[in-house]
């Protein structure tokens, strides 16, 4: 990092040595993965620095927020309604690890077979290199999965319980959950958050949901403007950046892939099959399956998972004029999330299903983090969902490490050399031999 | 017309000559240190020995771990079309197919000779493979052949719970130390591999005669143990270890 963010960043606390190492390493990856790829938009050149200026300009920015008063939090889960904090003025930064480099700097208090996730966020706090770490009032975690509900305890974070189930008494816990998210945040700013307030943050958030929508609605094109790849970048950016500006750079985004669009551009060189990436998150820092895919003669033109629909599936209804309502509005449109801690969760295959039909691909690839059960568990139902629906399918059960990445491109070349020629309702050609 | 596979595998690496789709010439030999090299000096001199040129040859592809380094293919293709292409060969009606090798093993169901519809790999494991089985015959200080000879041999077989290859050795270690003998340690390995081999069959569709193909299908004792426990007939093609080569080298002479 320059000099002049080392400063910054020592008075943060951040070990400025070892800040470099992980700076090298993403770096690297970044490298690899988004910018060595062709006909990449113009304006993704803007997601690459918005990712690059997560530990620069955005620590800057957050900086400068709390030294004029401002209060920030930190989150781990796209189920944490950013609406209300920023109607508090409370700034929320998602701070979920995407990086293999700090996931063993979690033995300090985390068991080896855990999620990687889990293991690569705590990782950054213990080794002192996540520059975010002091500036947060607090901590705001949630009841998703094991290892993250163990996690709080251990750290003391202020804990949204997110419902097992989607009954009307879960969704009355949910609401009085999102209340009482609300009062945490009044509390700590000393704003009380107003219907106007409240009312100017949802559709803030909504046009930022809107923009995604837009954006990767592109990829049902054949073929696609905007690679898998870089629509994950848009998408971890999405959860980095200031909503304002990240909306400013979405538009032009949008606006860039509809002249793409108009002109038949492509964002791969090679032909490829068309494939829906299902399953856990990739927070930044982190494309390995992405990459494997794409590096196998795949192209990604839908994700399901958390950085991708999941994130910006459904707006929050605008109708509500009273506090009450918009709440409430709130709660519900987070109440659609269909997570795989949800049980049961049969809602999630029929999404996944549609959605792949919406973008006609070939096969799906479920993107399974290492150790996480849920989705692990709920794979093999979903499996069956999408062989009733005639799509094929490929699990890829991984962590965060490198050294098995030729492991998972014999698989996905495998699966790829096995997709039909198009998707369901046309015939089956013989898999083995083309090419 | 001539075309040619490049098997280069993580212990071994094999080569396949066809004259349309007659086998000319076959060579099977180790990767060795550098793999890239002797997959080179094995190709040329598997032509040599036929006495072919490098132009006669009208398409070579490659496969296995090593295929994207092989700077004489034409074309690449997964281990897995390769071997479906090659089981379906020499065996036409063949609908499932095991092949474990050094440190893969994997499952393929096909819906037509050579035609893929599903597969299963092991995950990040080396329990079910090769690299387990060599690792224990290692232990006991017996070749791979004579632990296969000796574990045919009637007798009982003690069951190795371990999950893991690190953790069977050290389980395998202690029996030893505790006076158990070579013959039901290795049935009991030999068991395990096959139980790990089931598992990834439970992944796919079909309960009929499996082909098993791979290092590891030579040895008698392995064959055994997995007809035993699946209860399905289990079929070992001719030069089992040439099925991935032989694949290849057919995929070369189809049309894209």
């Amino acid at each position: 990092m320059s000099e002049e963010y080392n400063l910054m960043l020592k008075e943060l606390g951040v070990d400025v040595e070892l800040h470099d190492e992980l700076m090298s390493t993403t770096a690297r990856l970044h490298e690899k993965t988004f910018q060595s790829r062709p006909s990449r938009p113009e304006t993704m050149a803007a997601f690459d620095e918005a990712a690059h200026a997560v530990h620069g300009s955005r620590v800057q920015e957050v900086r400068a927020h709390r030294q004029a008063g401002g209060k920030s939090i930190g989150t781990f889960c796209i189920y944490v309604p950013d609406e209300i904090a920023l109607a508090a003025e409370v700034l929320p930064i998602p701070l979920c690890g995407g990086t293999g480099w700090s996931v063993d700097y979690a033995d300090k208090m985390f068991p080896r077979d855990i999620c990687p996730l889990v293991r690569s966020t705590f990782g950054l706090a213990f080794s002192s290199t996540c520059p975010y770490k002091t500036l947060k009032d607090f901590a705001v975690g949630e009841t998703t999965c094991d290892a993250k509900k163990k996690a709080w305890d251990l750290l003391g974070f202020k804990v949204m319980e997110v419902p097992q189930k989607k009954a009307e008494m879960d969704r009355d816990l949910w609401r009085a959950e999102v209340r009482a998210s609300k009062d945490a945040v009044e509390d700590l700013s000393g704003v009380t958050v107003t219907p106007e307030a409240l009312k100017s943050s949802i559709r803030l958030v909504n046009k930022k949901r809107d923009l995604l929508g837009k954006i990767n609605a592109y990829r049902k094109l054949d073929p696609p403007p905007l690679s898998g790849l870089d629509a994950l970048l848009v998408s971890q950016t999405a959860l980095a950046m200031d909503t304002g500006a990240f909306n400013a750079i979405a538009q032009a985004l949008a606006d860039e892939l509809g002249a793409r669009a108009a002109s038949g551009a492509s964002a791969y060189e090679t032909p490829g099959k068309r494939v829906l990436m299902a399953g856990t998150p990739s927070p930044l820092g982190y494309a390995k399956v992405h990459d494997v895919v794409e590096s196998s003669g795949m192209r990604i033109v839908a994700d399901e998972s958390c950085t991708g629909v999941r994130y910006y599936r459904n707006l929050v209804d605008e109708t509500p004029g009273d506090l009450e309502g918009m709440l409430d509005a709130i709660a519900d449109r987070y109440f659609t999330i269909d997570c795989a801690c949800f049980s049961p969760n049969a809602e999630r295959f029929e999404n996944v299903v549609a959605l792949a039909r919406a973008y006609g691909v070939q096969g799906v690839v479920q993107n399974v983090l290492q150790y996480c059960h849920g989705f692990n568990v709920e794979a093999r139902a979903l499996e069956n969902a999408l062989k009733d629906a005639d799509l094929p399918s490929l699990k890829i059960e991984t962590d965060y490490a490198e050294e098995d990445i030729e492991q998972l491109k014999v698989r996905a070349e495998a699966f790829r050399e096995i997709l039909p020629d198009a998707p369901p309702a046309c015939n089956v050609r013989a898999g083995a031999g083309q090419g | 017309m001539l075309t040619c596979g490049v098997d280069i595998g993580a212990r071994s690496i094999e080569v396949v000559l066809l004259d349309e789709d007659r086998v000319v010439g076959e060579i099977v030999t180790d990767s060795g240190r550098n793999p890239r090299e002797t997959a080179e000096q094995v190709f040329l001199g598997l032509l040599a020995d036929v006495g072919v040129r490098e132009g006669d040859v009208a398409r070579t592809v490659a496969t296995g771990y090593g295929r994207r380094r092989f700077r004489r293919a034409d074309a690449v293709f997964s281990e897995i079309s390769c071997h479906a292409a090659g089981v379906s060969h020499r065996v036409p009606h063949a609908s499932t197919i095991v092949d474990i090798g050094g440190q893969d093993s994997k499952a393929i169901r096909l819906m037509g000779p050579g035609r893929v519809s599903d597969f299963a790999m092991n995950d990040r494991c080396a329990a079910g493979t090769g690299k387990f089985i060599e690792m224990v015959a290692q232990t006991l200080g017996l070749s791979l052949e004579a632990s296969g000879a000796l574990a045919l041999e009637p007798g009982p077989a003690i069951e190795i719970s371990a999950m893991c290859a690190v953790f069977a050795e050290s389980e395998i270690v202690g029996l030893l130390h505790g006076g158990a003998e070579a013959g039901p340690v290795l049935r009991g390995v030999f068991r395990s591999v096959a139980r790990r081999t089931l598992s990834l069959l439970g992944r796919l569709e079909g309960d009929g005669e499996i082909v098993f193909t791979g290092g590891v299908a030579r040895n008698p004792a392995v064959v055994k143990a997995l007809e035993r426990l699946s209860g399905r007939p289990v079929r070992l093609p001719a030069s089992p270890q040439t099925t991935g080569a032989l694949g290849a080298a057919l995929l070369a002479g189809r049309e894209c």
